[in-house]
């Protein structure tokens, strides 16, 4: 068969979106640090206005570096375009704010980041927007917990804290069946270890100040579109297929057959609620994104040798990686992601919260704070740090023990990360 | 809008039901009509922009689905020659005399037939990505025959000139790359039982009434052109535009060219309707 194919994952990451500026030249991307942008005429002006015309206007809805971040993320998710938001908390709240809203019901993992338990446990319940938490495992409490007010199934590639891998094809299947899209948490995998789309995901977002970015500086987030869910053959989606009295009466579905949830998105939610990314930050992601696929590479070579070297220690009680024999995840993790599971995970020490917080402190390369992505290696204990309200039961409900820590494996020689790792575990063994 | 579209024989028995994209403003069939018509894959989205223009400025839009595509009841038309009919079937039940036709790629072999069959109704034609013959290359067919998933991207890839369409269409931080495969695979999904993508491509590699129909058009004509077009190449337009005495505007694009360049694209249509 003839060649002819879309650029690989490598070039799409280093071009996707981006030409040589025609002003000036510039190879790189330019950072357009511009509010706002100048109309040709005043007809120009209306036809910008009312969608006649591409192009941007006012940097809170569109800007051109952001908008090469947005092409270039969808071009690597296998998408129909993005939105760049302030965070990937704002990415995740504009998913939902577009398809939902009071009285609205979400289907989602109980195994979630606890910023993203936070928002849909508490905060959206003020608002009228209620969920109901299935174990991502647990196929058939997908499909029961469905409701004719449900608009959104949602869950993370690989859970937290335990990395449980989502069954994307079973539950996307599960999702369609009812006519309602599968949003996908994509932050610690990337589009480079896989890409949900590919297996029935609708939506996917990214804490894109993680690996994406890649180097621990901007706080951002990216929600993409795959551009295959059917809102008109849904029926539970009138903010897509009905006239718009905030836009125009616009019918979002009928302006755009595969961008109608993304218009409204930006249309509605970044003009209202404003989360928008700034040009700056976009930049900084660019920069990220450009060499994504070798760091990732690399991430996931060091976590291999890490997870291998704690496994077999004694001071080690477990070791929740997917690809580890007894991981409940396993064969999943084969199946969906074959390049790897990432390069965050958490272990269990044996003893006491003390010994935990011995082996945090006797740590020197690893830094201590709450981040993960980042090219250096980073560590946190869950029962000192984030959960430290929490007896031992109730740690045990949310699946972290007195002694479990998290990693979020960098790019430095594997060899100097071992050795700092045996300097801690010895320093937890004496504090028992 | 929905409409009635009379079947073959002219009578409502076996019409169908066509959705056609109005461009955001209410049909008016008293305006001057300017018709959308889509190519292989593709439904009403691809003139979203322009057809909103026209709306706003004018013009009475119908930026139909043909059959089997897009929100049109199907199934899809089996020629050039039917789906020309139609279109002028589609001007009947929107109470249009007389109409412009805009065409794309496949679009533009209908709008060529369309005028050629009923030259007292077309005041103009607009042909982007034209050719004729259009030929289809076996190894596009026989892909399309055995694996229409990956002749999806490679008309995908063949049709879009460049990494980086800007301004994007419809608007910013859409991928148009990703934009296109989307669509196309969500058409072949919807027509089920039937490979829209071969159906389609067979259809233009067919039709081989151009050379009579251009002899049959009256109206004035206007070729817009991708530089960058490596489906329809510039070269292939000429004995086109020689024959239907088109004027003929180039714009920087591959055969994508509503999406790669929806600016020189609106340019070139504000100059062929004179507006």
């Amino acid at each position: 068969m003839p060649g002819y194919s879309d650029p690989g994952f490598d070039t799409l990451a280093l071009h996707a979106g981006a030409a040589p500026d025609p002003s000036h030249g510039a190879r790189a991307v330019p950072i357009v640090l511009s509010t706002s942008f100048v109309f040709d005429s005043s007809e120009h002006a209306a036809s910008l206005f009312n969608m006649e015309r591409s192009g941007h206007v006012y940097s809170r809805i569109s800007n051109p570096t952001t908008a090469v971040l947005e092409e270039r993320v969808a071009a690597l998710e296998g998408g129909s375009g993005a939105i760049a938001t302030a965070s990937g908390q704002a990415a995740l709240h504009l998913a939902i704010a577009t398809l939902a809203g009071a009285g609205s019901h979400i289907v989602a993992s109980s195994m979630l980041y606890g910023g993203s338990h936070n928002l849909l446990h508490f905060t959206l319940k003020r608002f009228g927007i209620t969920t109901t938490f299935v174990p991502p495992g647990d196929i058939d409490g997908w499909r029961a917990a469905i409701r004719p007010e449900t608009r959104l199934l949602f869950g993370e590639t690989l859970g937290n804290p335990g990395l449980e891998v989502l069954d994307i094809p079973t539950v996307s299947s599960i999702a369609h069946d009812a006519g309602l899209p599968l949003l996908v948490d994509s932050t610690f995998t990337t589009p480079w270890l896989m890409k949900p789309f590919d297996h029935g995901a609708d939506l996917v977002y990214h804490s894109a100040t993680k690996f994406l970015s890649g180097h621990g500086t901007v706080i951002g987030g990216v929600l993409v579109d795959s551009g295959r869910f059917d809102w008109n053959n849904s029926a539970r989606f009138p903010e897509l297929t009905e006239p718009y009295d905030g836009f125009h009466g616009m019918v979002f579905s009928e302006e755009s057959s595969v961008g109608a949830f993304l218009l409204r998105a930006r249309r509605e939610g970044l003009r209202d609620f404003g989360a928008c990314m700034s040009p700056h930050t976009a930049w900084l992601i660019l920069q990220g994104i450009e060499t994504l696929p070798l760091r990732m590479a690399r991430h996931v070579d060091n976590t291999r040798k890490i997870v291998g070297f704690l496994a077999a220690q004694p001071m080690v009680q477990r070791v929740g990686y997917p690809e580890l024999d007894g991981h409940p995840s396993q064969a999943l993790a084969r199946k969906l992601l074959p390049r790897g599971c990432g390069s965050v995970f958490s272990f269990d020490l044996k003893g006491s919260r003390r010994q935990g917080v011995a082996f945090i402190e006797a740590l020197k390369l690893f830094s201590h704070l709450a981040n993960v992505g980042d090219c250096r290696s980073l560590v946190i204990h869950p029962a000192s740090t984030t959960h430290f309200r929490m007896d031992d039961a109730a740690l045990r409900a949310a699946g972290i023990g007195p002694g479990t820590i998290r990693l979020s494996i960098g790019l430095e020689d594997a060899d100097d990360l071992i050795d700092d790792l045996k300097r801690a575990l010895r320093a937890a063994e004496k504090a028992a | 809008m929905k409409l009635d579209v009379r079947g073959p024989n002219g009578s409502m028995k076996g019409s169908m039901k066509a959705y056609a994209y109005n461009g955001g403003k209410p049909f008016d069939p008293a305006l001057p009509c300017v018709v959308f018509i889509h190519g292989a894959m593709q439904d009403h989205s691809g003139w979203t922009l322009l057809a909103r223009w026209c709306a706003h400025h004018g013009f009475g839009v119908l930026a139909p689905d043909q059959p089997g595509h897009g929100q049109s009841a199907g199934p899809p038309l089996q020629s050039v020659q039917a789906l020309a009919d139609w279109t002028l079937a589609l001007l009947d039940a929107a109470g249009v005399r007389q109409a412009t036709l805009v065409g794309h790629s496949m679009g533009t072999l209908i709008a060529l037939e369309a005028a050629a069959r009923a030259p007292a109704r077309v005041t103009r034609l607009v042909l982007l990505g034209a050719a004729y013959p259009m030929k289809v290359s076996d190894a596009l067919l026989n892909t399309a025959r055995a694996a229409p998933l990956e002749a999806i991207d490679m008309v995908n890839a063949l049709s879009i000139s460049t990494l980086a369409s800007k301004p994007s269409y419809p608007g910013p931080g859409m991928w148009v790359h990703g934009s296109n495969r989307a669509l196309m695979r969500n058409q072949q999904a919807l027509c089920s039982g039937i490979n829209l993508f071969e159906h389609d491509f067979r259809v233009c590699d067919a039709y081989a009434g151009g050379t009579a129909a251009m002899a049959k058009v009256s109206c004035p004509a206007t070729l817009i052109v991708g530089a960058r077009d490596q489906m329809t190449p510039p070269k292939a337009t000429r004995d086109l535009a020689a024959a239907l005495k088109a004027q003929v505007l180039t714009v920087p694009s591959g055969h994508h060219l509503m999406a790669e360049a929806p600016d020189a694209v609106l340019a070139g249509l504000r100059t062929a309707l004179g507006a």
